[in-house]
């Protein structure tokens, strides 16, 4: 008796302390409001998201960061964290970035090594840029056009850089059997990237590609030193050109950036170089960084996917924390894939059924509601993007519960009027995929549409179950749970990973699991080449249309994810272009 | 006793490879049975936009077409000779005790976890001790004090301290004493032993006391039980008819005699931590054995998970062999024999 009233009493201060309890504070409904009220150093709901919070230009201190997990790779050449491409500008400068800037600002491609974006020739088969001139490395070595080429050309070995994306690879005029320059010595790579002079550099590729700034802003066109390169051995210190250098790195612990005394400010517009040092720690439990973020004992999550679910309702609960968080979109969306190669999922109309019985509010709470959970997607292109535009082909009636009668029809149309069975795939790792999973199983069991959750490990989701064609097939996997992030804010950044039927391996480990059109493939091509920046932003919109016409996915949610917003930072404020609050331009003084 | 202790090593080494060629049959045989290939075994290696092409690369770097006797072979030859890596503009040599280089981050297994290992030595060290001095005399002051107030209530505390899970106390304390009181030092502190003892006792005061809640009720109760019986054993009746104050019945005969028992299960809980205290080193951010073992087990990481795998296994045996040996220090009994 006593030790369980002990129990009750320990777990009843645990709810007060952590926030798990009911809070009756006011939580409104539709978001709250945009900050801009309060004016941009008034603590307001959303205040970071369009303007700049406590705007400074005040140098010192110290930013502490914290990370729950580990970073992919911190060389620049293979890291693909969207979190790693905002945090690595402090020490390293591609040709091109996103730029600083709060709102949809920071969506707009901006110079960074080079002096202005690239110029295409060729039909966009060929791509110049210039460099700017006194750019250093952290030795004082002046860098060249001849770095940025040995920097990309050495990201292509994908054998010792596997992290790293593979854009380069597979778009530059590469010669046969180019495996990078430790395998491929001495091979002429004038081909695909030409180096005229010191501050030139001319890319050529195999097909014309209208968003090539997009892979110059992509971290590895930060220039790596030939002499200084120490293959994958080179992330424990990767030589700065950005304001900030390691001074101590601890793989998979923690590093510490100090000030790069070689970056000179007037070969930099883009950056403030606010702090004097960051401090980050790695491996850090994901509950307690809430904790210090709330406390102020740590400044930054760099993960940026918000807080966890036992301090969401804590902050969503309290005004006085509520108003020092923001509510961020980001280019990423949760979505169910609909194979068409598992029968009678292979008839559209049956897919069809899908789209219209589904109760987009289940799948929208699975995922942890509007706050940490995301907005309803009607279709895929996360809003934020160039080009996209909300519309609903299988509308879903005014509560977004479903239309139960025109699912029925459709059923009738595909000649299972009474339903069918199929088995539906998510990650066992992953609570949330499989609420989504028991959410889909019970709307969809009202038209009759039975439903088999089956978990398998997230490790070999992809390669081996739910992305693996004769897997999915021999197996029933009509439906399996998915998501996916843009790699940058961009039509083709989204889409060309899951909507490209080209992708698919027949030996698995492709993110498009259900997605073969022939005329999607060609209006990629087409939107690949096509380098007037409105038609081709026009041209994902309607590929976008034409994936949702054959019901081979079904969107959940585009996510959002809930900040604190640290009362000590200055200078903060929410990039689109990551989602997430830009950690190049706080400050702590 | 030399040949004893002679035997009980050799048993620990053979030991010692078992659990490893157990681990690494696990890791490979288990997907092959379920159907995998070397290369879907490497597409676990490589980005997500990896060709056929990188994949079959991978599987050839990591060893994967190898037969897996082979595979285990050269990871413990790599123990006695050491191994050869290449980084790509180098080959860099593992000297032996070579554990091999993670899988995913390049890193050799073998400097890790002797970087980490002090972490979690101090970390179980210091909740041992406070976990078995107060244990131990929470228990026997129970005893002694059979049916009271205070036996009642230590064992309704010692009941709750085995029942609330280590993330709930840990990060409950954390936030208490770290956030809102600021008494204790914030998660993820740690400073070696030789550059500060005193900055490295304040910063895992909360996890030692986190840790030694949970296994102190344990001992407070099995203390308890064994002292019951001990106290009630005819030598304690004749120590008491000799005259013997009663505190030295009760620490020299009773508390000895009721110490067996602790001892094994001592050693057993000691040696298990030492291979990592998965639970307290997340809760508290702590870089330890646990947290990488953790790490290696989430990622596939075989060559950390072989690490850890061996290193735990070694402190069980050796604790093990250790308290085999106290056993005659402690029970004169097991002295006489």
């Amino acid at each position: 008796m006593n030790s369980k009233r002990l129990v009750t009493a320990v777990a009843a201060g645990a709810a007060v302390v952590m926030g798990l309890s009911a809070c009756g504070g006011g939580t409104s409904s539709n978001g709250g409001s945009t900050g801009g009220n309060g004016g941009a150093n008034t603590p307001a709901f959303n205040a970071a998201m369009t303007t700049i919070f406590n705007p400074s230009d005040k140098k010192g201190g110290t930013v502490r960061v914290a990370n729950a997990g580990t970073w992919d790779s911190l060389d620049p050449g293979e890291t693909y964290y969207g979190y790693s491409w905002n945090f690595l500008r402090t020490y390293a400068r591609s040709l091109v970035m996103f730029k600083p800037a709060p709102g949809d600002g920071s969506s707009e491609l901006v110079p960074d090594l080079a002096e202005k974006l690239g110029e295409p020739s060729d039909g966009g088969k060929t791509w110049t840029y210039k460099l700017r001139k006194g750019v250093k490395f952290e030795d004082g070595t002046e860098v060249t056009s001849k770095d940025v080429k040995y920097a990309v050309l050495r990201s292509t070995d994908k054998e010792t850089f596997p992290n790293g994306p593979a854009y380069f690879e597979g778009y530059l005029n590469l010669p046969d059997g180019y495996k990078g320059p430790y395998k491929s010595k001495d091979v002429n790579t004038d081909s695909a990237i030409e180096t005229p002079d010191d501050q030139t550099i001319i890319f050529h590729l195999k097909q014309p590609f209208g968003g090539f700034d997009y892979f110059a802003m992509m971290p590895q066109t930060a220039p790596v030193p030939e002499a200084k390169d120490t293959g994958a051995k080179y992330k424990e210190h990767v030589i700065a050109t950005g304001p900030y250098k390691f001074e101590k790195n601890e793989i998979d612990k923690g590093f510490t950036l100090v000030r790069n005394d070689k970056w000179d400010a007037s070969t930099d517009p883009n950056r403030k170089a606010l702090p004097d040092k960051y401090e980050v720690t790695m491996n850090v439990n994901a509950d307690d960084i809430d904790n210090r973020l709330i406390s102020g004992d740590l400044d930054i999550d760099i993960t940026g996917t918000g807080v966890q679910p036992a301090s969401l309702s804590r902050v969503l609960g309290d005004p006085a924390l509520k108003a020092n968080a923001d509510n961020p979109s980001s280019t990423r969306l949760w979505y169910t894939s609909v194979s068409p190669t598992v029968a009678p999922l292979d008839n559209k109309a049956c897919r069809e059924a899908i789209q219209y019985a589904t109760d987009r509010t289940g799948y929208q709470t699975a995922y942890g509601g509007s706050f940490s959970g995301g907005d309803i997607a009607t279709n895929l292109l996360p809003p934020q993007i160039p080009g996209a535009s909300k519309f609903d082909l299988y509308p879903a009636g005014a509560d977004n519960k479903g239309d139960v009668e025109k699912a029925k029809a459709k059923l009738q149309e595909c000649g299972q009027p009474n339903g069918f069975e199929t088995n539906i795939a998510y990650r066992a790792e992953r609570p949330k995929e499989k609420a989504a999973a028991e959410a889909l199983q019970q709307s969809l069991g009202r038209v009759g549409i039975k439903l088999t959750l089956k978990a398998f490990p997230q490790g070999d989701y992809f390669s081996q179950f739910a992305g693996n064609p004769p897997y999915v097939k021999a197996n029933n996997l009509g439906l399996a749970l998915n998501g996916w992030q843009a790699d940058w804010s961009d039509g083709f950044g989204f889409l060309s990973q899951i909507v490209d039927s080209r992708v698919i391996r027949e030996t698995g480990g492709s993110s498009n699991v259900s997605v073969r059109i022939p005329d999607v493939d060609k209006l990629l091509d087409e939107a690949i080449g096509e380098t007037d920046k409105s038609k081709r932003e026009a041209d994902w919109g309607a590929i976008d249309k034409r994936v949702m016409e054959e019901a081979v996915i079904l969107p959940g949610v585009h996510a959002k994810s809930l900040l604190v917003r640290p009362k000590k930072l200055s200078n903060i404020f929410v990039s689109t272009a990551y989602g997430q609050y830009d950690y190049l331009s706080v400050g702590v003084a | 006793m030399i040949t004893y202790i002679i035997r009980r090593l050799f048993a620990a080494i053979v030991l010692l490879f078992v659990v490893s060629a157990v681990t690494f049959s696990i890791f490979f045989l288990m997907p092959k049975l379920l159907g995998s290939s070397p290369e879907t075994l490497a597409t676990r290696y490589v980005g997500r936009a990896a060709t056929a092409d990188t994949v079959r690369e991978t599987a050839e770097r990591l060893g994967f077409y190898d037969p897996i006797y082979v595979q285990y072979w050269d990871w413990v030859k790599g123990i006695f000779v050491g191994a050869d890596y290449s980084y790509g503009t180098g080959v860099e040599h593992c000297p032996a005790p070579c554990l091999g280089y993670s899988f995913r981050n390049n890193q050799p297994v073998f400097p890790d976890l002797m970087d980490r290992l002090p972490v979690t030595m101090s970390l179980a060290v210091g909740a041992a001790v406070l976990w078995l001095v107060g244990g131990v005399a929470v228990g026997t002051l129970s005893a002694l004090r059979k049916g009271t107030v205070f036996d009642r209530a230590a064992m309704s505390v010692s009941l709750a301290g085995v029942s609330l899970p280590i993330f709930f106390t840990g990060l409950l304390s954390l936030s208490i004493f770290s956030y809102n009181l600021g008494w204790t030092a914030v998660g993820g502190s740690y400073t070696p032993f030789i550059d500060n003892p005193g900055e490295w006792a304040y910063n895992l005061l909360l996890p030692w006391i986190t840790l030694a809640l949970l296994f102190s009720a344990q001992y407070a109760r099995l203390t308890r039980a064994g002292m019951l019986e001990t106290m009630n054993e005819d030598f304690i009746r004749t120590a008491r008819a000799k005259g013997l104050p009663e505190r030295t019945v009760v620490v020299r005969h009773g508390l000895r005699g009721a110490l067996t028992p602790i001892l094994t299960i001592f050693g057993l809980d000691v040696g298990l931590l030492l291979g990592g205290a998965i639970l307290t080193e997340s809760a508290f951010s702590l870089q330890g054995l646990g947290k990488y073992a953790i790490d290696g087990i989430t990622n596939y990481d075989l060559p950390k998970v072989m690490g850890v795998t061996i290193l735990a296994a070694f402190f069980v045996v050796l604790a093990n062999l250790i308290v085999d040996l106290l056993y005659a220090v402690v029970d004169p009994r097991v002295r006489a024999k």
